[in-house]
């Protein structure tokens, strides 16, 4: 076993009833890894969240963060995990100042005794610390959540899905933080509907289903996909989507924003094959480049895999 | 620990409906069971029918009428317009006195009053019945007394004619154990449903803090507030009700805490069964207010229920807290009269706080 890893999953499987939430999952974690699960909606992150801070028990298989099983240890574990779940979960009717004092308070601690570490982060929402953060905007709230999940010095903070529903701009901000709090050392895992976000991570583990697709670091997996990649753009961009998705040689055609990213069956089909067929089906402003494909890309990639086996 | 209890009641002291429920709602129950429900009834018309129509009918009925609790209404001439005016409900009652009842009486030391009320009311036809018949009571102590002495008569009757505090007697014992009961195991069973749906109690139990001290946390700032309450209610209903309490008001508190305690022990019983807010509001609202009110013995006495029934109010809390109030602030009994009753909820409350501290779950699921 490697003294350098900070969580190891072994085979965990959770059932809900008959509904398989986790398949059979392995991965590792080092120690001041900013480690990424990447997945949608229903993909099955929360519930490994919480088998990681021991709120579920896994049907199979087995954790240990930084030593300590997540089942025999708990107690001990708890001691040491800082956790942020899926709901900002502060209390609406306490004031900032008020939750980050209650929440130092049941670690037996205080906000003054580990102000440094949350410093960067409270310091933006101090000016307000006597509003009641059921008042707070989404940023704001979660800034504060982060707050209430560090003010105990976690050596492992667990962080479930904590940029859904914030603002672009926060979203940003929220990650320059942790890439601070990674820099003192301290474990991070995060979750995140966002593809976007996968190369903030040291590593991230694309997931879906229950199942985990791929674990790399985000060049790792832009660098698994093997295709060449297509920007199109036209002017009719739902009417291209169409087309091109009848076009006989591609592989997936998917909408990026205004582009739409085109993977090819045949990797010698030459670009001006592509325009000359979309000019015949009437598209103006046919535009065409090779590009670099993205974590999103590689994730689509990966799920029209598993749909066709 | 500490910081828990403060947080509590930052909770309770912020939010509006708590506050209302805390301590509106204790003052207006007590109120309106002392004033609005009270069973006294006060002028009440009925009608009298006098076929003897002597020196004993005519003073009985002029009793009747001086009592204060009726007046007389002439509109029945005979027996076969008696249903007819309870129909119209212009009557609620009609006494009918038998023929020759002074002679009667004097010959035959008997004679007979008939007493018809209207039953579509059952409570005051039962309580008009008692005051007639108390009154007449009355009347034949006199009576056999001789007309001698009628000055000691009249102290007598203010005594056994007051109703109203009667009714008070009955109701505040049982105001108390319900609003003790339900404020203090709704709330807190609210209060920590509403950790699970708000998701921190996630939070709360990814920390190191041991089940007993998230619900001692949760405990400790309602069994002050509920404290206040019962001394509001006996304040109230020493002050506005004019309700007595004739034993040790020291034993009073101290087993109106015991209560509490067991009430609140019930309450987090309930809230670890219980997903949402919703579902512990429901919860104490069937499984605890309706038997409160139903079993307790506090409306219905637990003698006249059928065997089943009282088996099952064994169970009930209330029905030996009620017991023990009644006790002491009616009958001035001291602790050696309601140690068992006593013995009995200490038990109930060990009871739910080990099912709860066992119940309470440190996991998710």
């Amino acid at each position: 076993m490697p003294t350098n890893s900070s969580i190891i999953a072994c085979n965990i499987t959770k059932r809900y009833g008959e509904k398989l939430a986790l398949d059979a999952i392995s991965f590792d974690v080092q120690k001041g890894e900013l480690f990424g699960f990447i997945g949608p909606d229903g993909a099955g992150k929360t519930s490994l969240f919480r088998i990681i801070t021991t709120l579920l028990i896994p049907d199979n298989g087995s954790i240990t963060v930084e030593g300590l099983d997540t089942v025999k240890d708990y107690v001990k574990l708890r001691k040491i995990l800082g956790y942020m779940p899926g709901k900002f979960s502060l209390y609406q009717d306490l004031t900032v100042e008020e939750n980050l004092r209650f929440f130092a308070g049941i670690f037996k601690t205080t906000p003054e005794a580990n102000y440094n570490l949350v410093k960067d982060i409270y310091s933006q929402i101090e000016p307000f610390k006597n509003r009641k953060a059921g008042k707070l905007s989404g940023g704001m709230k979660q800034k504060l959540a982060l707050s209430c999940a560090l003010i105990h010095k976690p050596e492992v903070l667990i962080l479930d899905e904590p940029t859904t529903g914030v603002d672009a701009v926060s979203r940003i901000e929220f990650w320059e933080m942790l890439a601070k709090l990674r820099a003192n050392g301290i474990t991070i895992v995060v979750s995140t509907p966002y593809m976007d976000e996968a190369s903030r991570c040291d590593r991230v583990a694309l997931i879906q289903n229950g199942s985990i697709m791929d674990i790399a670091t985000p060049e790792g997996i832009r660098s698994n996909y093997k295709r060449d990649l297509w920007a199109v753009k036209a002017y009719d961009i739902y009417r291209l989507l169409i087309d091109l998705r009848k076009f006989k040689s591609t592989w997936t055609a998917f909408p990026f924003g205004e582009n739409i990213h085109l993977s090819l069956k045949n990797e010698n089909t030459n670009p001006s094959e592509i325009v000359a067929y979309l000019q015949a089906a009437g598209h103006q402003n046919v535009q065409v480049s090779k590009i670099e494909p993205s974590v999103e890309d590689c994730f689509m990639e990966l799920m029209q895999g598993v749909k066709s086996e | 620990m500490k910081g828990f209890i403060i947080k509590e009641f930052y909770h309770i002291f912020r939010d509006f409906r708590s506050m209302i429920v805390l301590f509106g709602m204790p003052v207006v129950q007590v109120l309106l069971f002392g004033f609005a429900l009270s069973t006294e009834v006060k002028n009440a018309p009925v009608a009298i029918i006098d076929h003897s129509n002597d020196q004993v009918t005519r003073a009985i009925t002029s009793k009747l009428l001086s009592s204060g609790f009726f007046i007389l209404s002439d509109e029945v001439h005979g027996e076969d317009h008696i249903e007819e005016v309870f129909r119209h409900g212009k009557v609620k009652e009609v006494i009918i006195f038998e023929s020759n009842f002074a002679s009667n009486l004097e010959k035959d030391r008997q004679a007979a009053i008939q007493v018809i009320a209207d039953a579509s009311d059952p409570n005051t036809a039962n309580l008009l019945v008692n005051y007639t018949s108390a009154i007449v009571a009355d009347y034949q102590q006199e009576y056999m007394k001789g007309l001698s002495l009628p000055v000691a008569i009249t102290t007598e009757s203010q005594m056994m004619y007051n109703p109203a505090l009667k009714s008070v007697f009955m109701f505040v014992p049982g105001v108390i154990t319900i609003l003790l009961m339900l404020i203090t195991a709704m709330m807190t069973s609210i209060s920590i449903a509403r950790e699970k749906e708000m998701g921190t109690m996630e939070i709360l139990l990814v920390s190191p803090m041991r089940p007993m001290q998230i619900i001692a946390g949760k405990v400790i700032p309602y069994v002050l507030l509920a404290f206040a309450n019962a001394v509001t209610i006996l304040l109230l209903s020493y002050f506005v009700l004019g309700m007595p309490v004739k034993g040790s008001l020291l034993l009073m508190l101290a087993e109106s805490l015991l209560f509490i305690v067991m009430a609140l022990s019930l309450g987090i019983f309930i809230s670890t069964v219980s997903k949402s807010q919703q579902m512990a509001m429901m919860l104490s609202m069937f499984a605890l207010m309706l038997p409160t009110i139903l079993l307790s013995g506090f409306i219905f006495p637990i003698e006249n229920m059928p065997l089943p029934l009282q088996l099952i109010s064994n169970i009930m809390p209330p029905r030996w807290f009620i017991i023990i109030v009644k006790s002491i602030m009616i009958k001035g009994l001291g602790f050696q009269y309601i140690w068992k009753e006593t013995l009995i909820i200490a038990g109930m409350t060990l009871f739910f706080i080990a099912l709860s501290v066992k119940k309470f779950k440190i996991r998710l699921e």
